[in-house]
């Protein structure tokens, strides 16, 4: 397996030590870094076609990649800093939309998909269904299964 | 193979593709009329933030929200880098010269740079605001330059352009808002 | 004079595409064969014609004739040749010509390897074609001709492709996934043909079946292509954004997949017709949205073309058409009937429903999430963005589901297939994938504590292993463990194991380079090292550098692993001349197990430079796996059963093409 012969070379993921250079985004407290990342990713920058605040060069998402940076120094919460940036820059800096009146729709739809997908093929199964009991259990026998498969190049798949 | 016969039920089934796809082709129909990279702003309806930021013509001089609200008039974001702006500015002047108050924020710009260009072009603005680090800015929901923002004599904000003011935007989207809104006043 | 050849050309081939439209269906119903015949000679000729346009907006592009408004538009001088004849299709005009090209090209295959075919049905298939044909002349010639002068005072140089384009992926990924869109098309004609004809017996799902392989085979790859172009080209290390322009093909894709796998059950047992007639309209139908979708403006896109509401009217006007037309064809003549032949519980029939259910609910989700931006501003509800947070959470969880089905593949059978024998078989695998899952995590990491130990890595690994074991073991028993009887088993047989196994090659890319990803966004000046992911970065300078049509400043980072020196890496910020854009070009080395990744972001003064380093172990499995897939559909398409006819005929077919029985 590939996995095997790569372990030794994937040590220290996670590791990072810095000698020289210092982060381009500096923390008080490193573990809000994870948080900033996060944040960064799931926003949407409202000037480009469509990047987040991480991928984005433009002066806007540096200025609001900023902004979030300073919030979490203040100790805001992740929901209050949404808060803070969608009543200025509307729902649509988020990726994953709130769940609310507009979007309903959109968070209840794949499940009723599924439901229905479900259920079609429950419907289209049971139509076509025959009584599995009936037939001879020798039939699925391992042996003469192997050997008919072997047999049918021409069975597909 | 054996066939065995269908009901009306079963024909009924297979239209429901067709009525989804002509659901869907009145979306994307009436789709092509929104412009996708045109942003509501989430403050109209909203106070005019509260700010605390030098004048551009005196760094020394601190303007605040108060300095701003009290009358109906434009807040307009400008900037020298912004090229946009230079096509916007006679407009500005014009609409200053009719009356209309003017506010600038002059956004993220360098400030002999902006003093020397409204040297140059004439300043429709009774005050400009020096916004060097754009933190009004994000406060208003700034995405880039220019935006103008109509706000009542109560210091709500009424309206907002993201780009270009120009005549077409003016008569159609501010020109009887505005007017409305001096009736109030007085 | 070439220009205007290539316009009359054009011209032609859409007079000749009206013919083959017309002529052949009409022959069709009154039994003219002479009438019937005609479409494969308009096909070929076509293509010649739509070819010959082709090749004179090369030759524009090549001799760099700026009285074209295309050619100036998005060629100049300065562009490297293979740049320049990449750019015929770099934008909208010339891509649409492309596809128009590909289109007459698929028609002229099924022209030529239709000779088994009944003629009536290779009449109307051809007639379908060359009415998809007339839509896009029409639609290049009245809305998007890229033969356009700017007279009378041509500009002296042209504008710039741009620049995220002059890279060899642009080279081949249009070319690759237009294939696999219009490819699309053959299947789409010939459930019309069958819908048109009454005919919904196995025979229209056999003939479809190996246009349907190889048009997936190209879509496969072309997705994977504009993945991978995109990890390096962007410069930023995402692969998939799930945008709205990577969602118009996949869902094409999705849906082709789910026909691949129904089409089989109703070309082999008769079951699933109006189901499989369905799903060969909704494939082609979902090309021609996603070609809306990315040409009318209207969503968002990094990826978008230049749009132009008119074209988007005219689009969806032939949309409406094709789509509105084949459906209602559907509703009016699909089978109603049921067939009569039974199957039970976990026969392969089963399992291809599941299938189909998981992915054309992942398909439905995706149109959703793809649109819902789209419905709330036609709503007035406001402007929300669907992004990958949103996908992910209902996309992740399918295919998880898919992948346990899935492995149960292989050892299913037509008819039935005994639940608890499926189990047996499920045993061994099971407890290996779930003890390997648990312990490799432990080994991936430096320091095992609990917040290192990711969970992403032990489902991911979970559901890779499950399908790898459970396919080997298939092969295991299907070969009885003798090398000589691996030769005995069907093209399709391995298409499918390669395929899955590429499935989860690629799944083991996405899972582990998410649970595993690094990365580090630093300010550096020369001198300076990093340590990530067990790699030592030392940033040793920038230089200026010249390219033919840019300036670029090029980093010089060395990658050193315990103390030896493994790579130097070069990102480079490059400034094209012509329209000034800045591009970040990132550099990456490599490797199976994992790349690494650097960009150059803005000189911050000082001879300071920001810059972003990257590990993303496994990230590369991600498009092996892609390839693996293809390389599946490829191997089930050259399956024997599909020449067998033509081995049997030897070489008097000189048509040169693949025969279909």
């Amino acid at each position: 397996m590939r996995l095997r012969w790569s372990m030794g070379l994937a040590v220290a993921l996670f590791t990072s030590v810095l000698f020289g250079s210092e982060n381009l985004v500096e923390f008080s407290d490193e573990s809000l870094r994870s948080r900033y990342q996060t944040l960064i990713t799931e926003l949407r920058c409202p000037k480009c076609q469509n990047q987040n605040l991480a991928d984005s060069n433009a002066p806007i998402s540096k200025d609001l990649r900023e902004e979030i940076q300073r919030m979490l120094e203040q100790k805001m919460s992740d929901r209050e800093i949404k808060y803070h940036l969608t009543s200025r820059y509307s729902e649509f800096i988020l990726y994953r939309p709130d769940v609310n009146k507009t979007t309903y729709l959109l968070w209840g739809s794949p499940f009723a998909i599924l439901l229905m997908g479900l259920l079609a093929a429950l419907r289209l199964n049971r139509r076509n269904k025959i009584d599995v009991g009936s037939l001879d259990k020798a039939v699925i026998d391992q042996e003469s299964r192997i050997a008919e498969l072997l047999k049918s190049g021409e069975d597909d798949k | 193979m054996k066939v065995v016969g269908g009901s009306s039920l079963n024909r009924l089934a297979l239209f429901l593709p067709l009525a989804l796809f002509a659901a869907l082709t009145i979306v994307l129909l009436l789709g092509l009329d929104k412009d996708p990279s045109e942003l509501p702003s989430a403050l109209v309806g909203e106070p005019f933030p509260s700010f605390s930021l030098p004048a551009l013509h005196d760094a020394d001089r601190t303007l605040d929200e108060r300095d701003v609200i009290g009358e109906v008039v434009l807040v307009n974001i400008w900037a020298t880098w912004c090229f946009a702006c230079r096509i916007e500015h006679a407009m500005l002047n014009q609409l200053a010269e009719q009356g209309v108050k003017v506010i600038g924020l002059n956004y993220k710009d360098n400030r002999e740079a902006a003093i020397a260009w409204l040297k140059e072009r004439g300043d429709p603005y009774a005050f400009s605001v020096f916004d060097e680090q754009g933190r009004l800015g994000i406060d208003l929901g700034v995405y880039g330059a220019p935006e103008t923002y109509l706000l009542d004599a109560t210091g709500t904000i009424r309206h907002r352009r993201v780009g270009v003011v120009d005549d077409r935007v003016w008569n159609n989207e501010f020109r009887d808002l505005y007017a409305q809104l001096m009736a109030v006043q007085r | 004079m070439t220009v205007e050849l290539g316009h009359i050309a054009l011209i032609v081939a859409l007079c000749l595409a009206c013919i083959q439209a017309v002529v052949p269906m009409v022959g069709s119903f009154s039994g003219y064969t002479n009438w019937m015949r005609v479409g494969h000679s308009m096909a070929v000729g076509q293509f010649v014609f739509v070819a010959l346009s082709f090749a004179c907006l090369t030759a524009a592009f090549i001799q760099d004739d700026f009285s074209v408004a295309y050619v100036a538009n998005n060629s100049n001088t300065l562009l490297p040749l293979q740049f320049k004849i990449s750019a015929v299709w770099g934008a909208h005009e010339g891509s649409l010509l492309l596809w128009a090209l590909i289109l007459s090209g698929w028609s002229t295959a099924v022209a030529l390897c239709s000779g088994k075919l009944p003629l009536i049905l290779s009449a109307r298939v051809l007639s379908v074609l060359g009415a998809i044909s007339v839509g896009f002349a029409l639609f290049l010639l009245l809305t998007s001709n890229p033969f356009e002068r700017m007279l009378p005072i041509p500009p002296l140089e042209g504008g710039d492709l741009n620049p995220l384009l002059q890279d060899f992926g642009l080279i081949v990924h249009p070319p690759m996934l237009y294939m696999g869109y219009v490819g699309f098309s053959v299947p789409f004609a010939f459930a019309i043909a069958a819908l048109i004809g009454g005919q919904f017996d196995s025979a229209w799902a056999r003939w479809s079946r190996p246009w349907i392989n190889v048009a997936w085979v190209f879509l496969t790859i072309g997705i994977s292509l504009g993945s991978w172009w995109a990890y390096y080209e962007l410069g930023w290390g995402g692969w998939w954004f799930w945008d709205p322009v990577e969602n118009a093909s996949f869902m094409p894709w999705l849906a082709g997949t789910a026909l691949m796998h129904s089409i089989s059950a109703t070309e082999k047992r008769g079951v699933f017709r109006s189901w499989t007639l369905l799903l060969a309209i909704l494939t082609f139908s979902l090309s021609l949205l996603g070609t809306f979708l990315v040409r009318s403006g209207v969503l968002t896109s990094v990826h978008a073309f230049a749009s132009d509401p008119e074209r988007g009217v005219f689009i969806l006007m032939f949309l409406g058409i094709v789509v509105g037309g084949s459906l209602l064809l559907f509703a009016l003549r699909g089978p109603t009937m049921r067939s009569a032949t039974t199957y039970s519980g976990w026969s392969r029939e089963t399992m291809l429903l599941i299938n189909n259910v998981f992915l054309v609910s992942s398909m439905a989700i995706i149109l959703i999430g793809t649109l819902y931006p789209l419905l709330a501003d036609v709503l007035d509800m406001g402007k929300i963005s669907v992004g990958p947070p949103y996908f992910n959470i209902f996309f992740v969880p399918l295919m998880s589901g898919l992948m346990i089905c899935l492995g149960f593949a292989g050892f299913t059978r037509w008819k039935n297939t005994e639940g608890r024998a499926l189990l047996h078989k499920g045993v061994f695998p099971s407890i290996v994938s779930l003890v390997m899952a648990v312990a490799l995590p432990m080994f991936m990491v430096d320091k095992l504590s609990w917040s290192n130990y990711s969970l992403t890595a032990v489902v991911t690994l979970l559901l890779v292993l499950w399908v790898v074991t459970m396919s080997l073991e298939d092969l295991w028993l299907k070969s009885r463990g003798k090398l000589s009887s691996l030769s005995g088993l069907s093209g399709s047989y391995w298409g499918m194991l390669v395929a899955h196994i590429g499935l989860a090659v690629c799944a083991l890319g996405v899972g582990l380079s998410t649970a595993y990803d690094a990365q580090k966004d630093l300010r550096m000046v020369p001198g300076d090292k990093t340590e990530l992911g067990g790699y030592q970065f030392q940033f040793v300078g920038v230089e200026r550098v010249e390219g033919p049509n840019f300036i670029a400043y090029r980093g010089n980072i060395e990658v050193k692993s315990s103390g030896e020196l493994i790579v130097r890496l070069s990102p480079e910020k490059r400034n094209y001349i012509s329209d000034g854009q800045v591009m970040t070009e990132a550099d990456i080395d490599g490797q199976l197990h994992r790349d690494l990744y650097v960009s150059l972001g803005e000189p911050l003064g000082n001879q300071a430079w920001a810059i972003r380093f990257q590990v993303k172990p496994f990230v590369r499995c991600i498009w092996l796996g892609g390839l693996l897939i293809g390389l599946g559909g490829l191997l089930a398409a050259l399956d024997k059963r599909y020449r067998r006819r033509r081995l049997r005929k030897g070489v008097d077919e000189s048509s040169g093409g693949l025969v279909f029985e």
